[in-house]
């Protein structure tokens, strides 16, 4: 077993109700690594909702709340007021968080509250077996949209940013160094921190919705669909950049650190009023 | 040289590793891991040059890379 | 409630302000809200006290962020409360189940009004009897208050916070519009309340606060001790269920509270909770020719009950009636062998509700040999005493 795994999993709990290849397990070995590399593991607590990546943190050997269909967010709202000082992650699908948790998303965005959430974006309800979710790309054809989606995907990069999350990155499962690096980022950054991570689910969508159903496949097939954004010298903090020759963009596609993060306007609004 | 180990109990058999090497170390073998798939086996370690990329894209945690340059 | 040595003052307050200050008495250092009709002074006042006191307050986006986000500050070693009305409380049912299955002790207000649906926004009801006991899905059990002046609505707020941290769970505290939104004058206390922590530990879940190394795991499923999934164990999923509804049925005697009044020598009783419980009183000292000095002045009386098409005349002779209340302070757990006790002399029961007519059933289980006679309003109004005793009058007859 990787020694990671067992600095940082209950083994115990092992195997992981992931099918084989399953995008979540790289994003879970990822966020751990990131967590080793920071060395702050005691001040970590991971909050998530309902779907198979909401089961990513309830294998850690840290404080983990495993919540309700979509409310994750407000949870970790909660738990991040009570504790200012700690870090509170975030594990959360596609349909978790923007579907039955859109409300929350926006307005946690909008507030910029310190929280770091990984969207896992497989573009599918995988644990209830391959209906279509807000980012099924149009066209596929699932268990809900047998005669192809007609939904105009969520971008939900493009809408946290336009709302004022201050650190938005998209990686895929394909890229994990990089997403190891921006999970750390997200974390020690002091705002509300978002990162999609294009994942695969090679059960539940595969063909219908990548094309593809070996995970290698559909891995290499977001290496080939996707282009690392390199942006110009200060043009992190406008608008996110828009897909080029259809390829998605990914990397780091937002980032302000000097936007007021919620607590700190808390803590500004209570001294100016003489309050504390 | 590098001590690459694949734990049988996490395998699950998806085969990412195959791929995910630069140099092709892990290949199809008959062997099975505890679900009774087939899981990889470690060919040549030899020629590992660490970089950790079956570690990192594993979904399972099963592989271990020992030795390897970078330690 | 035990009244510490903590200085004691006297106010005029408002039933919701009320509850928001003995919330911030009880230790409560999290407020999150959303505001809805007739419960919005208790996060009005919330979002300012709260800071004040050191703690912290947000308003969500609704009220199923606020249940949840209270949750989530719980398990940050905050002691946390919402407070909500009508549809706000329904939305927040999902997060009631989340609470009571992994054991975290918050505290939920319900300002009652009328319903179903938006309802009757500005009035008040009591038609969430069995809504605050069985409103999620899945069995639990669960401690409810209900408070019928503005003092309970103070000194209740502190007790759900008690009763919370020892059972380990969520209590409601179910108010009604017409206690919410009426001034009285209460004692309320000031500084610090000393609260000792609970003894015997009830919770079978993983009970230690984030950030103490404990590798605590919160989970919605069915688990085990530690946390650990066991849905997939039909004989441990079907102990958890039963361990987390026996800890509150099987401690009614140390959650019941049951006041009577006048009962030593009734025949008759009325048994009310909450605001109802206020008439109820009233007739009973109206047919025992017992003054009240609590009651407002008489011309406040006269106007509302003018205003609103009641004519409140009093000339039919209640004298011969000997009436006594039974008040019931915690409706959940069901307070079955307090309200035998108390009832155990009368022939007639008579239930007042501003439903139409839920609790009363209850009532008529534990109360097999007695004569129990539903007295449901809807719409509204709450009884008038004069409804109270024609009820009676109609019931036990005039047979002196």
């Amino acid at each position: 077993m990787n020694r990671l795994y067992e600095k940082y999993i209950k083994t115990e709990s092992l195997p992981t109700l992931f099918c084989p290849g399953c995008g979540n397990g790289i994003i879970q070995y990822a966020a751990i690594e990131a967590f080793e590399r920071l060395g702050i593991a005691e001040d970590i607590a991971c909050v998530s909702g309902i779907g198979c990546s909401s089961w990513i943190p309830c294998y850690y050997k840290l404080d983990v709340m495993h919540t309700m269909h979509g409310r994750a967010i407000a949870f970790a709202e909660g738990l991040k007021l009570a504790r200012p000082e700690k870090k509170i992650v975030v594990f959360t699908g596609d349909g978790d968080c923007v579907a039955i948790g859109g409300n929350h998303l926006v307005h946690a965005a909008a507030r910029n509250i310190d929280l770091t959430v990984i969207m896992v974006n497989n573009y599918i309800y995988g644990m209830t077996g391959g209906q279509k979710s807000p980012t099924t790309p149009k066209g596929a054809r699932t268990k809900t949209s047998p005669f192809g989606c007609i939904d105009q995907p969520i971008d939900s990069c493009k809408l946290v940013t336009s709302l004022g999350a201050s650190y938005v990155a998209r990686w895929t499962t394909a890229h994990p160094v990089q997403l190891e690096k921006a999970i750390a980022d997200g974390i020690s950054h002091k705002g509300f921190s978002f990162i999609e991570v294009l994942s695969q689910c090679p059960v539940q969508a595969g063909k219908n919705v990548y094309g593809e159903k070996e995970p290698s496949k559909i891995m290499e097939g977001y290496k080939k669909g996707t282009y690392i954004y390199k942006p110009q010298a200060g043009a992190l903090t406008g608008d996110i950049p828009a897909p080029q020759d259809g390829k998605i963009p990914i990397g780091l596609l937002h980032y302000d650190p000097d936007a007021s993060e919620y607590l700190q306007r808390v803590e500004e609004r209570l001294k100016a009023e003489g309050v504390r | 040289m590098a001590e690459i180990t694949i734990d049988k109990a996490c395998c699950k058999g998806c085969n990412i590793c195959l791929t995910a090497c630069p140099k092709k170390i892990f290949v199809k073998s008959k062997k099975r891991n505890n679900y009774g798939t087939a899981m990889p086996d470690v060919k040549d370690p030899e020629n590992c040059v660490g970089c950790r990329m079956c570690e990192r894209l594993c979904p399972d945690g099963a592989i271990d890379v020992k030795g390897d340059r970078n330690q | 409630m035990e009244r510490d040595s903590n200085t004691k003052t006297q106010v005029v307050l408002q039933g919701n302000e009320a509850c928001a200050k003995g919330a911030v008495y009880a230790g409560c250092r999290f407020f999150a809200g959303y505001p809805i009709t007739p419960s919005t002074e208790i996060i009005e006042m919330l979002s300012g006290e709260m800071q004040k006191a050191g703690g912290a307050f947000i308003q969500m986006e609704d009220e199923i962020g606020s249940a949840c986000a209270i949750i989530g500050a719980r398990w940050g070693g905050s002691k946390a409360m919402t407070a909500t009305s009508g549809p706000g409380y329904t939305l927040m049912q999902e997060a009631i189940g989340f609470a009571a299955v992994t054991e975290t002790p918050i505290v939920i207000v319900n300002v009652q009004r009328g319903g179903p649906s938006t309802g009757q926004p500005t009035l008040s009801s009591q038609q969430d009897i069995y809504q605050a006991r069985y409103g999620s899905h899945g069995d639990y059990g669960i401690i409810v208050l209900a408070p019928s002046s503005v003092q309970e609505m103070y000194d209740f707020t502190v007790k759900a916070f008690d009763l919370a941290e020892q059972f380990r769970g969520p209590v409601i505290l179910l108010a009604d519009e017409v206690v919410g939104h009426m001034r009285e004058k209460i004692e309320i206390f000031s500084g610090d309340r000393r609260v000792s922590s609970p003894k015997k530990k009830y919770a079978i879940s993983p009970s230690t606060d984030f950030f103490k190394g404990a590798n605590t795991l919160v989970e919605g499923q069915l688990h085990d001790e530690m946390g650990r999934r066991i849905g997939h164990m039909a004989d441990k999923s079907g102990a958890f269920i039963e361990k987390i509804t026996r800890k509150i049925e099987d401690n009614v005697d140390m959650i019941a509270d049951v006041t009577t009044y006048c009962m030593e020598d009734a025949d008759v009783a009325i048994v009310a909770w909450g605001s109802v419980a206020r008439p109820s009183l009233n007739a009973v000292k109206k047919a025992r020719g017992i003054k009240d000095d609590r009651i407002l002045p008489k011309f406040r009386v006269v106007r509302d009950l003018v205003k609103r098409g009641v004519r409140e005349t009093m000339h039919t002779d209640y004298s011969h009636l000997k009436v006594g209340l039974i008040k019931i302070n915690t409706v959940w757990p069901f307070p079955e062998e307090l309200l035998q006790q108390a009832a155990e002399n009368v022939d007639t029961v008579i239930v007042p509700e501003m439903n139409i007519g839920k609790y009363c059933r209850e009532i008529q289980r534990a109360l097999p040999d007695k004569k129990v006679v539903p007295l449901p309003k809807c719409g509204g109004n709450i009884h008038t005493p004069k409804e109270l005793l024609d009820k009676i009058l109609e019931e036990v007859g005039v047979d002196e």
